[in-house]
């Protein structure tokens, strides 16, 4: 089971590669601002991802405009993408089972 | 910002310095967007909650990557991991061991309220320091001083307790009405004595101690007010102390008033009461002293006969623990600070040799970008988590072996509980553990830190260098050393035992059982009454299969009364106490010295013809004559009178000596009297109460027959202290034994952690130099040459540690030579012994490692090249 925040950051990599303040940008779009990350927990988290090979900081640079050179961006790994679809097919599998034993409404 | 970059220093170095400037980005934009006064704040609070949570957990994620990595190299070498973990277990185990016991009895305050503050009060003469007082001269130095804010009374009771189950030998103390004010203790139920309970002609009362309450009364919470029969006297019950209140020693299990009359105060030289006084708040100790002082010096010239030379001795109540037992605990922590000493030594060279193995592993890992902090923290993760383990095990050593330790804690202290291993005595253990690790890990950590270069992953990096070699062979030096200090320290401690049990106590003690029959007062007090009981035990005791002989005495020798002196007056001159002219009162039955095996030199034993109403008599020792008749010998002093417990006597017969106060102790004058040769209810204090029985079976065997025996003469005769008389001979060295047990146990541990040192440290070198050996050999050097390498290096270290180990322990010895018995501390024999012991132990650590040298193939080493 993947933390909340390691999902989080995964799916906000999934289509770009970001750096910390994008990430938690994106985070909370997605959620609509239920989720705010805070540094401390978003460098935690990329610190164990990087460890576990999850993601990687890239060395690719966006055009020097936009840069900032204190600025981290992160790619996620084969790895990371196949942990998320492990992490996404448990949750549906989840999804369910609750609903057979009738806690959700009827299909959508 | 600053704040924030402050807050930053929460995160370990490696994390900070990763993305601190991303973290310090992030807040600084989260400022921008916080408005207004609340929303700065509400910034401030949340920033400093959040930054304080997540750095503990990336601490922790660190802390784990750690441990899960210390744990894989523990796997990969399982003998290091084990070695650390015993060493440092013994030298935490045997230093908790040993601090628990001293903290218990020198260290840690009285278990009475502002402990410092009480002081005991003693007489000084001559001959003695600490002189018990007599009523006379302590009424007139409390009411001159003004130092105390109160100051009580004590002295040692016995009583047979008598109703209510079997009859029941009981310990405890008569004590002043003051006395437990000035000790500041309140009852658990009930009340303390008051002014009128100690005065003369009061009724009987009496305060029962927890253990007495509850075994005896079954914790009735009515006890208050019952009567109770002490040695037949009527005494009710006024209340029960709490459960760990022990005074004056921990066997007290009662106390009752002492109550005096006019008449206690006539004699100054009847000392029998010891004072407890509690200084006035301010009043220092060495200003209480000097008032008294003073008042003595009065006393001094008020009766300048009874008080020639009396001074006051002032003594503060946690200081009146022998110099013996002090000296024995101060040995016992030297010891095992020693062992710790070398535990540490050898960790710290364990370590050492292990990171100079790891060298190129740690190269490898600087090399791909870890940061020295990270390293070094690694390490010192690694270093405390064997530290910790080690310090676990050592508990547990030290938690089964405290109670071993239980025999060096004199019985005459004040104290409810034995030494256990206590939060104190565990937080002693933590901190010494985490001392252990750190200080021990650090030293290979900053070695390795600094010269982790790339110069560890070149192929060919061999050998340690010569200075942190040097470094190494100190540490085995120092073990070396102190192994030999505790050698020699237990070496002289064994002569001292074996010199002191070769003492010739003066009897024979095999085949004699030892008894106390109380005798209770006021039935006692007459000679008659005491006569047929004696007969009718004695008569039925020769009955019983095996007994050849038995005699009733005031007391044994080296029993529990050791005291029991008298004054002597030859030539009928009065008694002055500063000569001091004393011999050992023993009244006894016909046949005492039969049954001790005590030789009779001149004259006759005691008779059952020597009554009452017949000449008084006398059989004296030895020494008696030495003392007080030098030019005379057994045979001419037959005949002689002196004036001894109320009597002219005269000498009837001359024994052999008896160290009646034990094995360490010279013999002194003593005097024998027929137990009829005394007046009713006089000197009731030395009625013989003591049974000796001389048996051709084994003595503990026949304890149940002369049980019985008593019990069908009198059944309200309590049987007490049943013991062999070679048991209460042995109890005489007891704590000599078990202090040496500990020292020895000690002394080995030391020396098995300097042979693990040094087989560590020539293996170590053997196998860093293998390829110099190799090619030594192959160009021609002999296997002697090889084996003289190696035992030289091994012959160096043990020479310097041997001699410095000495000369040490010759002080060592030194200092302790108040517990030699005599026994020199340069003892040829004994410096010889752990001399040949600590270099055979040398020897041992290092046939390993040469063998392994000898075998080194010289192909394969230059292969290795």
């Amino acid at each position: 089971m993947l933390q909340a925040a390691t999902f989080h950051i995964l799916l906000a990599l999934a289509d770009e590669d970001r750096h910390g303040y994008a990430i938690i940008q994106d985070v909370a779009a997605r959620t609509g601002g239920e989720l705010k990350l805070s540094a401390g927990t978003l460098y935690r988290s990329i610190q164990r991802m990087l460890e576990q090979g999850l993601i990687v900081e890239t060395r690719e640079r966006p055009a020097p405009e936009e840069d900032d050179e204190r600025r981290r961006y992160y790619r996620i790994t084969p790895q990371g993408a196949a942990t998320a679809r492990v992490e996404v097919r448990r949750l549906t599998q989840l999804v369910k089972m609750a609903r057979a034993a009738g806690f959700a409404g009827a299909k959508a | 910002m600053r704040f924030y970059d402050w807050l930053l220093h929460c995160y370990p170095t490696s994390f900070r310095n990763e993305y601190g400037p991303e973290m310090r980005l992030l807040f600084a934009r989260r400022r921008l967007e916080a408005q207004g006064p609340f929303g700065g704040a509400a910034l401030w609070i949340s920033t400093v909650a959040e930054v304080a949570g997540n750095a503990a957990l990336v601490h922790l994620d660190i802390l784990r990557q750690d441990i899960a990595y210390s744990w894989r190299m523990v796997l990969r070498a399982p003998g290091f991991a084990m070695t650390a973990v015993i060493i440092v277990a013994l030298g935490v185990g045997a230093t908790t061991a040993a601090f628990s016991v001293t903290d218990f009895v020198l260290l840690r305050p009285l278990p009475f309220a502002e402990p410092d503050r009480l002081v005991k009060l003693y007489e000084r003469t001559p001959g003695y320091s600490r002189l018990e007082l007599s009523a006379a001269n302590y009424r007139d130095w409390k009411l001159g001083s003004t130092v105390f804010e109160s100051i009580g009374l004590y002295h040692d009771a016995a009583a047979n307790l008598v109703g209510a189950g079997e009859p029941m030998r009981v310990m405890g103390s008569a004590v002043s009405a003051d006395l437990f004010p000035t000790l500041r203790v309140h009852p658990r139920i009930g009340r303390l004595f008051t002014p009128g309970d100690d005065q003369s002609g009061a009724p009987g009362t009496i305060l029962l101690s927890y253990r007495l309450w509850q075994t005896r009364f079954g914790g009735d919470p009515d006890v208050v007010g019952r009567q109770i029969l002490l040695d037949a006297e009527a005494f009710t019950v006024l209340g029960v102390m709490p459960q760990d209140f022990r005074f004056p020693t921990s066997e007290a299990t009662f106390w009752t008033p002492l109550r005096f009359s006019e008449e206690a105060y006539v004699d100054r030289n009847d000392n029998w009461m010891y004072a407890v006084g509690r200084l006035r708040s301010g009043v220092s100790f060495s200003q209480a002293q000097a008032q008294l002082d003073v008042l003595a010096a009065a006393s001094r010239a008020q009766y300048p006969a009874d008080n020639k030379d009396v001074g006051a001795n002032l003594i503060r109540f946690g200081d009146e623990v022998s110099e013996q037992s002090r000296l024995l605990l101060y040995a016992l922590s030297g010891a095992a600070v020693c062992v710790l000493l070398i535990a540490c030594a050898n960790l710290a060279n364990l370590l050492l040799a292990r990171a100079l193995q790891r060298r190129r592993e740690l190269a490898v890992r600087t090399a791909m970008g870890a940061g020295r902090e990270r390293m070094i923290r690694q390490l010192m993760t690694e270093s405390l988590a064997l530290a910790a383990i080690g310090g676990g095990v050592g508990i547990a050593i030290a938690y089964a072996s405290v109670p071993l330790l239980n025999r060096l804690v004199p019985v005459s202290l004040p104290l409810a509980t034995t030494p256990t291993v206590d939060l104190r005595v565990l937080a002693f253990a933590t901190v010494l553990t985490a001392v252990t690790g750190m200080a021990f890990g650090l030293a290979p950590v900053m070695r390795v830190g600094g010269d982790a270069d790339l110069a560890g992953l070149r192929e060919g990096a061999r050998s340690g260098g010569g200075r942190k070699e040097g470094a190494r062979s100190a540490l085995v030096v120092i073990e070396i050393v102190a192994s030999v200090v505790l050698l020699v320290s237990a070496g002289l401690l064994m002569r001292a035992l074996w010199t002191v049990q070769a003492v010739n106590p003066g009897f024979q003690s095999e085949g004699v059982l030892t008894l106390q029959t109380p005798l209770p007062l006021p039935q006692f007090g007459k000679v008659s009454v005491r006569e047929a009981f004696y007969t009718r035990v004695l008569n039925d005791l020769h009955a019983l299969p095996g007994v050849t002989n038995a005699a009733f005495v005031s007391f044994l020798p080296m029993g529990t009364m050791r005291g029991g002196i008298w004054p002597v007056s030859l030539d009928g001159r009065p008694v002055n106490r500063s000569e001091n002219k004393n011999a050992f009162l023993r009244y006894i039955t016909p046949g005492y010295f039969a049954t001790l095996g005590i030789p009779i030199r001149s004259g006759r034993d005691t008779t059952d013809a020597d009554t009452h109403d017949r000449q008084n008599i006398a059989v004296i020792s030895e020494s008696f004559i030495r003392r007080f008749w030098p030019n005379e010998t057994p045979a001419s002093v037959l005949g002689r009178t002196f004036n001894f417990a109320l009597k002219d006597r005269v000498v009837a017969g001359v024994t052999g000596d008896v160290r009646m106060r034990g094995l360490e102790r010279e013999a002194e004058p003593q005097v024998y009297l027929p137990f009829r040769q005394v007046d009713d209810l006089f000197i009731i204090g030395y009625i013989p109460r003591g049974l000796v029985i001389r048996t051709s079976t084994p003595p503990a065997t026949l304890a149940p027959a002369v049980r019985a025996t008593i019990q069908n003469i009198d059944p309200a005769m309590p049987v007490t202290d049943v013991n062999t008389l070679v048991d209460v001979v042995e109890r005489d060295t007891a704590s000599r034994s078990a202090q040496l047990r500990v020292l020895a146990a000690f002394a080995l541990i030391a020396l098995v952690l300097a042979g693990i040192g040094i087989h560590g440290l020539l293996s170590f070198s053997v196998s860093q130099r293998s390829q110099e050996i190799g090619v030594r050999r192959a160009l021609g050097a002999q296997s002697a040459d090889i084996l003289s390498m190696v035992i030289g290096q091994c012959l160096k270290l043990a020479g310097v540690g041997v001699v410095v180990g000495v000369a040490l322990a010759y002080a060592a010895g030194r200092s302790m030579q108040a517990l030699l018995a005599g026994v020199k501390p340069a003892d040829a024999a004994t410096l010889t012994g752990a001399v040949v012991l600590a270099i055979a132990m040398t020897a041992i650590g290092s046939l390993v490692p040469t063998l392994r040298a000898l075998r080194v193939d010289p192909n394969i080493a230059l292969r290795a090249e």
